[in-house]
């Protein structure tokens, strides 16, 4: 069952990086913690060492989180020199039996000037939402709910569009780009609309917009590393992000936004 | 027009620029490598030689080395420009980072350092050289019924025509004779020089690296990623720009250097 052949009782090094806000320098602080069991999650073992701390008098280390299920994508740390840690799978769904008895163990936040630091590993992604705000959704007034069978969409381009729509938006793909670029993020949202009958009247304009407040956001630019889908816990595929530059071309040849 | 210029200054706008730049400098590198695989005929040059005088008069091609010169700096500059921009993204960076990509592709702008290295090099050396300097002549002698050289003589210093190339047919003798400056003896000159032949050999390992991201990454930059054409994209990425291009052009100082010693 364990993996990594770890022992009931771990004892880790966690080396934690620690800011106090914003405008002030952090630095990392070294724990030793012991009695970490191989099936707590991650973040269960940080609420161990922060239920630690708060008896020490000691402030706990911030952290995002809240579904603690995989999907709602708050939980953000980069663990080990990747976002969320070793396995493909958000923090929260990350397992202690992927760690070894005695390992070191380095917990960073999300690197991005897209992404400043509000406290420790908190840090704050509304960047995201402004690029969401920006365009990715239908603004059409859909009055009562339909027959669900009304606007047929073949199961391929649903499959399709629900791949995309799979992205929880956690920021792992800005995390794990050397260039903290958005486009992974910015190009499911733009998919997962694109592909269906009911994006299609806003889907230049929606382009542009999205695409202009990611730069605007101070996202890099897209090397096409792949890290950022080889990183990413829902699997969210680099097509999409071929398909935005389609999208984006076309948007920027077709559309009446002069 | 300023949506075009938006355009241009988005981040998928710059991309587009490194791609269709990137892209057609590939296409390039396929005619150039070609073309100069006529220094391995062994006719002292003839071939090599008829040909620099092609590339350099015919006004079409002309106009695309105009493009080609262009495209360079473009690419080049845009290059840089994103390389700085992508950083700055990032301004603090990780204590412990174990990417899950390619070196190479983390590494394009050094890479492309290597290569702009490279052309300053080269182009100071040949492009210049053959536009501007001094390229001595040498005569070509050959017998066009059995297709055989003759004779052949470098010309004296002295000896100047306006024409890059002076072409004679003998009809009593048959034979034809070639007068055109030499620059395959220049590329045979400079070739026994070793750290020059290291520098060249050196940066086609660079351009390697660069195309065998960089060919397939123009590609889904131009957003033409589909599962029927990805495999041939990889393909001639990997072996033709990857491999045999780069191969083919560290070959030349390598054999001129081997013809050298002896
Ligand atoms: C024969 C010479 C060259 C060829 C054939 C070439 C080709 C390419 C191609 C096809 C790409 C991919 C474009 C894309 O990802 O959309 C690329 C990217 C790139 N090239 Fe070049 N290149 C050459 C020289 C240079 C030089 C001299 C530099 C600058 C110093 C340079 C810097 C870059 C950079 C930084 C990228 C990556 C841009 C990014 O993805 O962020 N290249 N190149
Ligand atoms: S806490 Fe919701 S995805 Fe991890």
């Amino acid at each position: 069952m364990a993996e990594g052949h770890s022992a009931d009782n771990m004892t880790l090094t966690l080396k934690v990086w620690r800011q106090k806000n914003r405008n002030t320098e952090g630095r990392f602080v070294t724990y030793t913690l012991g009695g970490v069991s191989p099936d707590m999650s991650f973040l269960e073992m940080v609420d161990i060492l922060n239920t630690q701390l708060i008896e020490r008098n000691e402030e706990p280390i911030a952290f995002d989180h809240d579904c603690r299920e995989g999907i709602c994508g708050s939980c953000a740390m980069y663990i080990n020199g990747r976002p969320h840690g070793p396995k493909q799978v958000t923090a929260c769904q990350l397992h202690m039996r992927s760690f070894n008895d005695g390992d070191t163990i380095t917990i960073e936040p999300w690197r991005a000037a897209a992404f400043p630091i509000i406290k420790d590993l908190s840090v704050d992604r509304s960047a995201f939402d402004r690029i969401v705000a920006a365009g990715g959704y239908i603004s059409i007034n859909t009055g009562n709910a339909q027959d669900a069978n009304s606007t047929p969409v073949p199961k391929e381009a649903a499959d399709e569009a629900f791949m995309a729509a799979a992205c929880i938006g956690c920021g792992a793909c800005v995390a794990a780009c050397k260039n903290a670029s958005a486009m992974l993020f910015v190009s499911a949202k733009i998919s997962q609309l694109a592909l269906l009958p009911q994006g299609q009247a806003e889907r230049r304009i929606r382009a542009e917009k999205m695409v202009a407040q990611m730069d605007e956001e101070g996202f890099g630019a897209c090397s096409n590393t792949g890290a950022c889908s080889a990183e990413c816990p829902k699997g969210i595929s680099m097509t999409n992000i071929a398909r935005m530059n389609r999208e984006y071309y076309g948007a920027k040849l077709k559309s009446t936004n002069v | 027009m300023s949506w075009l210029l938006r355009f241009f200054s988005s981040s998928i706008g710059k991309k587009l620029i490194m791609a269709l730049t990137g892209l057609f400098l590939c296409s390039f590198l396929v005619v150039h490598m070609i073309g100069n695989t006529q220094l391995f005929y062994a006719d002292q040059g003839l071939a090599f030689n008829k040909y620099a005088v092609i590339m350099t008069s015919n006004p079409l091609i002309e106009i695309i080395s105009i493009g080609l010169y262009f495209f360079i700096l473009l690419h080049t500059v845009q290059g840089l420009l994103l390389a700085y921009k992508n950083r700055q993204a990032r301004p603090v960076g990780y204590a412990k980072f174990n990417n899950s990509s390619r070196w190479q592709s983390r590494n394009m702008a050094i890479l492309g350092t290597i290569i702009l290295v490279f052309l300053v090099v080269h182009m100071s050396r040949f492009w210049y050289q053959y536009r501007f300097d001094y390229v001595p002549y040498k005569k070509y002698v050959e017998n066009i019924q059995t297709g055989q050289m003759v004779s052949t003589q470098a010309m004296a210093e002295s000896y100047a025509v306006k024409r890059r190339i002076v072409e004679d047919l003998d009809e009593t003798t048959g034979h034809k004779v070639t007068i055109v400056r030499d620059l395959y003896k220049e590329v045979e000159v400079a070739f026994q020089n070793l750290p020059l032949v290291l520098l060249y050999v050196l940066s086609m390992v660079a351009l390697a690296y660069h195309l065998v991201h960089g060919f397939q990454s123009g590609f889904q930059t131009l957003g033409l990623n589909h599962p029927k054409y990805n495999p041939l994209v990889r393909w001639v990425g990997v072996g033709l720009f990857a491999i045999l291009i780069p191969a083919v052009f560290a070959a030349m100082p390598i054999y001129f250097y081997v013809k050298s010693l002896g």
